[in-house]
């Protein structure tokens, strides 16, 4: 698993790529929280194109940091997960909670 | 081997998160003898991953010396069975641990069992206090469709 942070207009993006179990979830969880820490950012933008397994860890992962970004007062989004990944975003709710983008180019612009 | 049973594998290993991905992808191996989808693998894949992190997480409390047992049985009309074995605390209420959204764990989704409910048929959880848990289902994979055969 790989992960690679980015941070542009106060929004951090992390692309992540390969399969999101319980054994890279911790990790995951302390990379992304350690970069929100760092700043004030307004967004948090989870690119899972790469992502071809996810499971309840890794929904537990999503879920943890849609809750910490919006304590702070920013907002999430998923770019670009494939069906299979989809699919198990709308079985467990989370698509009725983070806005999915088929694209970065569909992400609001403010 | 039972004659109703066409092929049968059995791996044991500790109870360490790294050996989730490797059972998967054994699981997805001995699914794909199965003329089935790729979404069809995918369940299999998720299906093992849930039970074996149920058994990692709460059978062994995240101690990576326990043992786990995965059990897969390729049955007649296209069906297999799995069967994720650990010898870890137990589950004092079953009926509760296999609620939609009940976690005995803060910040876990409880959605293992909501999973394999979904994705196969046939679950069955045995359990007992300080001996340890039993996951039991069966998939079965649906005809594909031979139109565009030549």
């Amino acid at each position: 698993m790989q992960i690679q942070l980015e941070v542009e207009n106060d929004i951090l993006m992390a692309r992540i790529i390969g399969e999101i179990d319980l054994a890279v979830a911790d990790g995951m969880k302390d990379l992304v929280d350690e970069r929100l820490k760092k700043g004030k950012f307004r967004g948090l933008v989870l690119d899972l194109g790469g992502v071809s397994f996810i499971d309840s860890s890794g929904l537990g992962f999503i879920l943890g940091r849609y809750n910490k970004i919006t304590s702070q007062g920013g907002k999430m989004y998923i770019v670009r997960p494939r069906p299979s990944i989809s699919r198990i975003l709308e079985m467990s709710g989370i698509k009725r909670l983070i806005p999915i983008y088929a694209s970065e180019n569909e992400l609001p612009k403010e | 081997m039972s004659s109703e049973i066409k092929n049968l594998i059995k791996i044991e290993f500790p109870s360490r998160p790294e050996n989730i991905s490797f059972a998967r992808t054994c699981a997805a191996a001995f699914a794909a003898q199965l003329d089935c989808t790729l979404e069809e693998i995918e369940e299999v894949k998720l299906v093992i991953s849930e039970a074996i992190s149920n058994s990692i997480i709460h059978g062994y409390d995240n101690q990576p010396d326990g043992v786990i047992i995965l059990e897969m049985k390729l049955l007649p009309e296209k069906k297999i069975e799995l069967m994720i074995e650990d010898y870890g605390c137990g589950i004092a209420d079953v009926n509760q641990a296999m609620e939609p959204r009940y976690s005995s764990i803060v910040n876990r989704m409880g959605l293992g069992f909501v999973f394999m409910k979904s994705f196969t048929e046939d679950l069955q959880v045995t359990s007992e206090v300080d001996r340890g848990t039993k996951v039991r289902m069966i998939k079965t994979f649906l005809p594909i469709s031979k139109e565009n055969d030549l």
